[in-house]
């Protein structure tokens, strides 16, 4: 635990930690200077087209490649034996995952082909347009085997196994059992049941998937310039399947057109670019088109789950059984598993809840369908839908309130740390404080009373609740020890420039969620200077310190913590350098707005731009025995608790046109819990896009597939996304509860959006329907599931 | 068999005259012909708006559009639009409000949003959100946005613009 | 996958004789690129992979929207918002200035065409069902002449028109709009701009209190747009706000049995008719009152 001393540069009056403070980086990216992988062009490089399986599974007989060989602009037509010596094949297990299994994934299909879109043949070509003409002369004789598309079938002993190696279908299996369920559920005042339907749906980056990927035969460096969240897994990926020396590998990262978790994964088509810059000894672009994308970047989601709670006659939750399963696609996606979701999934429903009785089988499947892995969220929409359906479910049955239900419920404010009956250890959280002031800004009591009157006149209108826990700031315990090199520590390396500016690199990178402005607030804060002073590097691997960067909403709360460290660190040697220059007490000096300033007094003793004249070119007249040194490097790792807990309720305001079936949102509010916060303006819309994209998964999104296993509606046309028009005023409010794990305080909120909108969507439609006798609870809720659960159609 | 045609236009301001293949999108041409990178390509099939830029005066997705079509046409980019300082204080609100994340939809946001205050100097929340119902954004939620051009049309408002 | 479109011949007419000789020379195998909005896209994604390209856009023939006698005359390479915009088409075919706001989004309506529209013959398309209440008349030219084409032939089935590989739509006539005309336009779509999971474009004249020659035309209901015959029948004659909706919601299926889409099903379509159709009874009736 840290000392939250007087020292702390949260409390100091120039602290820019808890300030809105708009991004500086946003300057460059709205007068469209960005940087994007697509708008690097290197001499001499080569474009990249797949040939991919048509098929969902299907044995590859021959390949004709001659007539695209032959084709001007041509360069390279290969198969997976052409890359036999240049790339090793993957697995995507874990070692803390007992018993997951998954079968070798190659950059190529390797004689079958286990989904639509997987590639078979890459063309390299002086264009993209050639490399897709070439593409279209390829001859690929398939032989179709029969695909495995319904996960509720898959461990069938009649449906065929897809990988026979592996011996089933089954990649990974959980169960927990804690408490007495049994008897809770036989003494329960109230049970309820469901199954909800999750639907597979996709991260639609705008920015598709993107790496060049330079192999320089003469020093057998290997540059990848990558849309990625974390570079330096990638530079140890790379190297180890292509054979190379990692220190040779260097991932330079600039402006990614966000990502979602989407790009944190092993594809095989980027590790095919990979193997060809080797074999080419050119630069090698591949920047994955619109249609790609939707069969081959990772999907997500994709569960049915059954499951029941049991309540006491006064509204409390007592027990929780729930059964999942998931199809995850052929292969478990390499490194992180396909096995996670699920775990999430076990680990977090109904996690605001005190209940202690607890059971839960999970299953994950193979199929042959597209593959399913961590995006945003992870099954937090999955675990908070499910339990807070059950919740409004079971005040229905109560004839309780369903916000009352949910204060009767939560773990209470005096029982923190807690340990949940999943085995999940929580630090403290503000479950009830969050609620309370939802329920206030919401105006809750209006609402129903406006709900009552409208209803008379035939206007149903919703109001769903969904109370949520969210992982964030992950220790070591998430992938580090089941044996994957994801580093979960982050550092931060900051320097005094000679002009007084700080420079600072840090190991999280940016893909606008504001990662560089908030550790420029943090470094600010903690050196003694202006934000705008300190100019912050992120995702290349040559010189930032060695990290995990960003995913699993660890940013500000790893990187931040880091950064603060290291900005105290640097402002100690620079007080100590003032201190003997200034011939004053290092303790007696203080840094304000960029000037060694007396800390009494507040007068100014020194500009730092001074300070850094005198130590890089005067260190003659510095005093002897002096010497400065004006960078600090810190590190951090979360280790006290295997991740930080932060809360959340929201709530959402619909209206159901009974007609058409069609959904108005109408007002979504968030109160969250996220620890500091340090930059409330960004915090806000990171929250709304979070909640944009969990509105996404109720009401629109899904990869919908034919039982061939053929995606059904990949284009923009028709998969559906959240657009402005349709989408609500997201009221976001805090609770601020720090974790007293870190100095800073911060949690992570990257995910907590996602995570809650699909439930209170969910709970607001069947609010709104419940007059009517109709319930739903297979996502997305469109106009035509409305309608049938009216009994319309 | 499809030989390349030359086409001249006016890019910004600046004129070109380029032989281009008849299949090549004012998208492609202008990112990889003419080295303007600040539009982008997001999904090449006219639904996503990343790439929507300005052809004589008004707005077009450039993956919609072949540059062969441009012949004596007048093309604005968000390069152009940055230069001239036509919406500066739009950009500006966005930088302000953090109406934007990644980035990546928000040039092709930008010259929608713009073109809705040309046509309807103060709209209302929805008219500003019905303006942008074909330009996707997958890391804001919106609202940044519409707050953005709202509060645009209230300072030139109030500027008597 | 491909995004980039085949290679193809590019040819840019200055008039119908041009587009004629490309048309001529190259039947099936030449595409006509007027607005380029449903092409292009076509292209993009190799769905589309003609031989040569011809483009309209400069062939004055197909330009201009204008009144001759007793019908509105809408050059066929007007675009849409040219169309929405017009006085012109407000004050004589109001159902087609109402209906292109639900096309898309700005960008597109900037570019796409009002022949476009009518020659790519979606059967989800706003402008084909239009064309089809209004009884509007389609203006065709080939090398070997000119012919009209009522808009009830014109349509064929999905992306199918009656059009041959050699002819050009030029322009579409319209009667004009009486004093007594009703119409009502509405699609039920889930997101704005999108294609509708069903739609509506009816009108209808009020002749001595009673209806006349009523139309209740659905899109994005079948491979075409569709004219309830059955159901519109059943206004003739009557006074708005006379009849039994339901009644005439229930003849719907006695002329159109709606195809499902991929989240629609057929019995949802249906449905969606009838909830259309009661609208726009009522607003009929609304409107005599």
């Amino acid at each position: 635990m840290n000392d939250r001393s007087a020292m702390s540069v949260l409390d100091k009056p120039n602290s820019y930690i808890g300030r809105s403070v708009p991004r500086p980086n946003a300057k460059r990216l709205a007068q469209g200077r960005a940087t994007y992988v697509d708008d690097i062009v290197l001499p001499r490089m080569v474009h990249l087209a797949f040939c991919r399986s048509p098929y969902a599974h299907a044995e590859i007989l021959s390949i004709d490649s001659t007539a695209a060989l032959a084709l001007p602009g041509v360069l390279r037509v290969v198969t997976m034996a052409d890359l036999q010596d240049y790339c090793t094949p993957w697995v995507g297990v874990l070692d803390h995952l007992k018993g997951i299994k998954s079968a070798p994934q190659w950059p190529l299909a390797n004689g079958k082909a286990f989904f639509q879109g997987e590639p078979i043949v890459a063309v390299a070509a002086t264009s993209r347009a050639i490399a897709e003409d070439a593409v279209d002369l390829i001859e690929v004789d398939y032989k179709e085997l029969p695909p495995v598309t319904d996960m509720e079938t898959a461990l069938d002993p009649d449906t065929p196994v897809i990988h026979p190696e592996l011996g089933d279908n089954l990649c990974f299996e959980r169960s927990i059992d804690s408490g007495d369920v049994d008897a809770a559920f036989a003494e329960a005042a109230v049970v309820v049941e469901e199954t909800f339907h999750f639907n597979r749906h996709t991260g639609v980056t705008l920015e598709p998937r993107s790496i060049i990927c330079d192999y320089n035969p003469a020093d057998e460096t290997l540059t990848l310039h990558m849309s990625v969240q974390c570079p330096h897994m990638s530079k140890n990926l790379y190297a180890k399947h292509l054979g190379l020396d990692e220190d040779k590998v260097r991932v330079i990262c600039k402006d990614v057109g966000g990502s979602f978790g989407l790009k944190i994964h092993t594809y095989s088509d980027e590790m095919a670019a990979g193997a060809l810059t080797v074999m080419l000894g050119r630069p090698v672009k591949f920047i994955a088109d619109r249609l790609e994308s939707f069969t081959t970047d990772i999907h997500a989601r994709d569960h049915r789950v059954t499951a029941k709670m049991a309540f006491t006659q006064d509204g409390e939750i007592t027990a929780v059984e729930m059964d999942d399963i998931t199809g995850i696609g052929p292969y478990s996606v390499y490194p992180r598993t396909s096995g996670i979701e699920m775990n999430q999934v076990a680990n977090l429903t109904a996690g605001p809840y005190k209940h202690l009785n607890y059971r839960v089988r999970a299953r994950v499947v193979f199929q042959n369908k597209g593959v399913m892995c961590q995006y945003r969220g992870v099954g937090h929409p999955i675990a908070v839908a499910v339990g807070e359906a059950l919740i409004d479910k079971g005040a229905a049955a109560l004839g309780m309130d369903p916000a009352e239900v949910r204060r009767r419920s939560f773990i209470p404010d005096d029982a923190y740390p807690y340990t949940s009956p999943s085995g999940a250890i929580y630090e403290r959280q503000s479950h009830r404080q969050s609620l309370d002031k939802l329920v206030a800004v919401m105006d809750y009591e209006a609402l129903r009373r406006e709900q009552r009157v409208l209803r008379e006149r035939g206007i149903y209108r919703g109001i769903g609740f969904a109370s949520l826990i969210e992982v964030t700031n992950p220790s070591p315990a998430f992938y580090g020890v089941g044996g994957a090199r994801i580093a979960s520590q982050d550092g931060c390396t900051i320097r005094l420039d000679p002009t007084g500016g700080i420079t600072c690199a840090t190991g999280v990178t940016e893909q606008g969620q504001g990662t560089e402005t908030i550790i420029a607030q943090i470094a600010a804060s903690a050196v003694g200077v202006a934000p705008g002073q300190v100019r912050v590097i992120t995702g290349d691997t040559d010189v930032v310190p060695y990290g995990g960067g960003t995913w699993a909403s660890r940013g500000a709360g790893i990187g931040g913590e880091a950064a603060l460290q290291a900005g105290k660190e640097l402002r100690r040697n620079i007080l100590e350098v003032a201190g003997a220059i200034l011939q004053s007490a290092p303790e007696s000096l203080d840094i304000r707005d960029g000037e060694i300033v007396d800390a009494k007094s507040g007068n100014e003793r020194m500009p730092l731009a001074e300070l850094g004249r005198l130590v890089y070119f005067r260190g003659d007249t510095l005093p002897e025995g002096l010497q400065p040194e004006l960078v600090a490097t810190k590190h951090y790792v979360s280790r006290s608790y295997p991740f930080a807990f932060t809360n959340a309720a929201h709530a959402c305001l619909l209206e159901v046109d009974v007609e058409t079936g069609l959904v108005k949102l109408l007002k979504y509010w968030v109160v969250e819990d996220c620890g500091t916060v340090i930059n409330p303006l960004l915090v806000a819309e990171q929250t709304r896009g979070g909640v944009v994209q969990g509105i996404g998964a109720a009401l629109y999104e899904e990869c919908l597939y034919s039982p061939e296993g053929q995606m059904i509606n990949g284009s923009m046309a028709d998969y559906l996304l959240p657009m402005a028009a349709e989408m609500p005023e997201i009221f976001v409010d805090h609770v601020t509860t720090p974790t007293e794990t870190s100095e800073l305080g911060a949690k992570g909120v990257g995910e907590a959006g996602t995570a809650g909108a699909p439930g209170a969507v969910m709970n607001a439609i069947n609010d709104a329907l419940g007059p009517l006798d109709a319930r739903l609870s297979h996502m997305p809720f469109t106009p035509d599931k409305i309608l049938r659960a009216l009994g319309k159609t | 068999m499809t030989a390349p045609i030359i086409v001249t236009l006016t890019v910004n301001g600046e004129p070109v005259s380029q032989a281009v293949e008849p299949r090549l999108t004012l998208v492609d041409f202008l990112r990889e012909a003419i080295g303007l990178k600040g539009t982008h390509v997001g999904c090449e099939h006219g639904v996503c708006g990343a790439c929507t830029l300005r052809l004589d005066g008004v707005t077009v997705r450039g993956c919609l559009t072949l540059a062969v079509q441009c012949e004596g046409a007048t093309v604005e980019t968000i390069e152009g639009m940055t230069e001239s300082g036509a919406m500066k204080d739009l950009q500006d609100e966005f930088v302000e409000r953090n109406a934007l994340q990644c980035g990546y939809c928000t040039p092709g946001m930008l010259m929608s949003a713009a073109e809705l205050l040309e046509r309807n100097a103060m709209p209302s929340r929805e008219e500003i959100r019905e303006q942008l119902s074909g330009n996707y954004c997958r890391c804001t939620g919106y609202q940044a946005i519409v707050d953005a051009i709202e509060t645009t049309a209230r300072k030139r408002g109030a500027l008597g613009r | 996958m491909r995004l980039k479109p085949r290679a193809f011949e590019y040819v840019r007419a200055r008039s119908l004789q041009d587009v004629f000789s490309v048309l001529d020379a190259h039947g099936d195998e030449a595409k006509i690129l007027a607005g380029g909005q449903s092409l292009v896209p076509a292209l993009n994604l190799r769905l589309a992979a003609p031989e040569i390209v011809v483009d309209v856009s400069a062939v004055e023939a197909l330009s201009g929207i204008t009144v001759v006698d007793d019908v509105l005359r809408i050059g066929a390479m007007s675009r849409y918002i040219e169309v929405a915009t017009s006085d012109l088409v407000a004050r004589h075919a109001p159902m087609i200035a109402r209906a292109i706001p639900y096309i898309a989004h700005t960008a597109i309506r900037n570019r796409g065409t009002f022949g476009g529209s009518l020659c790519n013959a979606d059967p989800a398309s706003e402008l084909p069902a239009c064309a089809l209440a209004l009884k509007a008349v389609f203006n065709i030219s080939s090398s070997a002449g000119e012919r009209k084409i009522a808009a009830s032939d014109f349509f064929l089935g999905t992306y199918t028109t009656a059009l041959e590989p050699n002819e050009v739509l030029v322009s579409v006539e319209v009667p004009l709009t009486g004093p007594g005309s009703l119409f009502y336009f509405d699609e039920v779509a889930r997101r704005q701009g999108d294609y509708a999971m069903a739609g509506l474009a009816a009108r209808a004249e009020v002749r001595g209190g009673v209806l006349a020659d009523a139309r209740l035309v659905f899109f994005a209901v079948s491979d075409m747009p569709l004219a309830a015959s059955a159901a519109s029948a059943l206004l003739e004659g009557k006074a708005p706000g006379s009849f039994d909706a339901e009644v005439v919601c229930e003849a719907l299926a006695q002329t159109i049995v709606p195809l499902e889409d991929l989240t629609t099903s057929s019995a949802t379509k249906l449905h969606l008719m009838k909830v259309l159709t009661r609208r726009a009874l009522t607003d009929f009736a609304g409107k005599e009152a």
